[in-house]
């Protein structure tokens, strides 16, 4: 199906260990994998399968123990710490489960945080972050501290301001872990809405079935190895 | 970039004021410190210097006993009197000669009264002084001679009894003596321990001495040396001369004081420069103190924002940007503690200035110092938390609760 040449994200034999000896554990114990420019995959897989040490190593904030990664062709371990740091703030985007908003800052100056990185004028900044609070249905809201948001509206703000940075790729850890399931939907629908229209990758860990069918394909980890990788016809 | 960070530890510090400024107390206290003990230090010593400046040439005070060492023997020390004056006044090295007879006395004008410091001496008290009048005359040969009853007023003898009007020609009255008022000094402002030297009158030194001492004493000698004197050849001629008057053996201590002014106010002075060094280096400290007291709070400050850095990190924040934010926004918070410090210094230094009348002095080269030194406070203290900031690892930090 995928073009065999140049996928956005691709592991080989990849190994994250933690720990040595007796308390080593692997985490990560021979991964190989590739996702296309414009996928939606959803990664589900007991607790402990390494789904989320999976995530940090695409989203560039942690280095295989082994084997490769390479993001768009690049071998993302011969780059630097601030090498890295420039990938996520150019490339990616994440959606954290604890949403991981900044406390006591406005909905849009939490938006405006990696444009501020990118070196944008105020001006420019303010208006991307309102763009991207507007496409997540938060006009309004811009004022708004965290503590006063729901939780499905702290999960669209973190979604914002993974989408404000027009991201290449949006790293999603359990997006809809702290949601009920109406909120949940609505969310799942907005990352469908934003890989579809979009063309922005979508990368999701999730332990919900019914919120992976929103994706068009289906990673399962069982024990740090790849257990199952199918193609699905994406509900919705 | 630099002035997002800037504005970035603006909101930090404001959103949390109390906290900013209990962190930055130190700071604050060091400067102020620093600022208002150099401040008054340098008013004192101009005022020092200004009085050293006042007396002109060379002058020597002589009084009877040993006042400046041990336990005063000025009490059975035989008096000085008018004649020992004349007779100094014939010395190589002498250029003019005023004895002073003291007495405080309150003086009263009408309605109004004062109480203030009488002295009794001739026309050349001014010379030797070097005080210039502001009107009418001072004494003549012919009424130091007779006693007559006529003085000069310090300006603020006059302003108390006469207020705006002219007292040339007026008539005092103290201790029952009617006194007309013939001359008043201009004004000399504060003497170097703060005493206000334009609180005195001037009459006749057997005046002073009949009517209002009934005795024959005079408390002490002021002697102008020539130009080309030395005070080293002054005092020693004077020493030698009196001895000798006074019949002082060999072997046997003098029993009257021969004090330069000019050396007493450079060791005034010099006393003064210690004292203030001194005082600095004890608020410099506090202010070593100040920057250990941010870098306390800084790490603290690191600590409960580590989820902060992580999310920072996460979004593309270089661990340099992150060094950056917290430097900035120690330095940031130091250098406002500087400037509060600064403020609050210059106030007290200008509240002691006024209490103790000596010239409000500020520096400009200190406190730019100040200033510096307190950024520098911010950088010192505020890059070892800044950098265990920037050593966080981005997942960990995310993880942090
Ligand atoms: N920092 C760490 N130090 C040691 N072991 C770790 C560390 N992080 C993860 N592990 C271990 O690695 C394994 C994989 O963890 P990971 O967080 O990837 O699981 P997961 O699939 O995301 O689980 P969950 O569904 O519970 O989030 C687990 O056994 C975990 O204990
Ligand atoms: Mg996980």
């Amino acid at each position: 199906m995928a073009a065999p040449a140049a996928p956005l994200i691709a592991f080989r034999d990849v190994r994250r260990v933690y720990g040595t000896g007796e308390a080593e554990v692997r985490a990560l114990d021979g991964v190989s994998l590739s996702i296309a420019r414009g996928e939606f995959v959803a990664i589900m897989g007991p607790s402990g399968s390494g789904k989320s040490t999976a995530m940090n190593i695409i989203g560039c904030l942690d280095r295989p123990s082994s084997g490769d990664y390479l993001f768009a062709g690049t071998p993302v371990q011969g780059l630097s710490n601030d090498q890295r740091a420039l990938l996520r703030r150019h490339a990616l985007g994440f959606v954290f489960q604890g949403f991981n908003l900044l406390a006591r800052t406005s909905a849009l100056e939490n938006v405006e945080l990696p444009l501020i990185y990118k070196g944008l004028p105020r001006d420019e900044r303010k208006a991307r972050a309102r763009a991207a609070l507007a496409k997540v249905g938060l006009q309004g809201r811009e004022d708004h501290d965290p503590s006063q948001l729901s939780g499905g509206q702290q999960q669209r703000v973190a979604i914002a301001r993974a989408l404000a940075g027009d991201p290449t790729v949006i790293l999603a850890d359990e997006p809809t872990g702290n949601l009920d399931s109406h909120r949940s939907h609505e969310i799942m629908q907005l990352l469908q809405r934003l890989n579809r229209e979009e063309g922005i990758t979508i990368v999701m860990v999730t332990h919900e079935e019914d919120i992976a069918a929103y994706a068009g394909r289906l990673l399962v980890f069982v024990d740090g190895h790849l257990a199952r990788d199918v193609p699905q016809e994406p509900r919705g | 970039m630099l002035w997002e960070t800037v504005r970035l530890a603006f909101t930090a510090i404001i959103r949390n004021k109390l906290r900013s400024f209990l962190t930055v107390l130190g700071v604050v206290i060091g400067v102020a410190a620093v600022i208002a003990m150099v401040t008054i230090g340098r008013g004192s010593s101009q005022s020092v210097t200004a009085s050293v400046e006042a007396l002109g040439a060379n002058v020597l005070v002589v009084r009877p006993g040993q006042r400046m060492m041990g336990p005063p023997t000025g009490a059975d020390a035989p008096r000085f009197d008018l004649k020992d004056a004349e007779a100094l006044g014939e010395l190589s090295s002498v250029a003019a000669v005023a004895p002073s007879v003291t007495s405080s006395q309150t003086v009263v004008a009408g309605n109004a009264n004062a109480a203030t410091q009488i002295v009794g001496t001739t026309a050349a008290y001014l010379t030797v002084q070097n005080w210039p009048l502001a009107m009418g005359r001072a004494f003549s040969d012919g009424e130091v001679q007779a006693g007559s009853a006529v003085c000069v007023l310090g300006q603020t003898v006059r302003a108390t009894l006469f207020g705006s009007g002219d007292p040339i020609g007026q008539t005092l009255r103290i201790k029952g003596v009617s006194c007309e008022v013939i001359g008043v000094l201009a004004a000399k402002g504060a003497g170097s321990f703060g005493q206000d030297q334009d609180d005195v009158l001037l009459m006749p030194a057997r005046t002073v001495q009949r009517r209002l001492e009934g005795d024959s004493d005079v408390n002490s000698i002021s002697v102008a040396l020539r130009q080309q004197a030395t005070s080293e050849e002054g005092v020693r001629q004077v020493s030698e001369f009196l001895r000798e008057r006074r019949r002082i053996g060999l072997g046997q201590r003098d029993n009257f004081s021969v004090t330069d002014m000019k050396e007493f106010a450079n060791v005034l002075s010099g006393v003064n420069a210690v004292l203030t060094s001194l005082l600095s280096a004890v608020a410099a400290v506090s202010l070593l103190v100040g920057g250990i007291g941010i870098m306390n709070i800084m790490l603290v400050s690191v600590t409960e924002r580590t989820r902060e850095i992580g999310i920072r990190l996460a979004v593309g924040a270089t661990s340099g940007q992150v060094l950056q934010q917290f430097l900035v926004e120690a330095v940031v918070l130091s250098v406002l503690g500087g400037a509060l410090g600064i403020a609050a210094g210059l106030g007290l230094a200008w509240g002691g200035s006024v209490f103790m009348s000596i010239p409000f002095a500020p520096s400009a080269p200190v406190v730019a110092l100040a200033f510096v030194f307190s950024a520098v406070v911010g950088v010192v203290f505020g890059y070892f938390p800044a950098r265990s900031a920037a050593r966080l690892d981005p997942i960990e930090a995310l993880r942090h609760q």
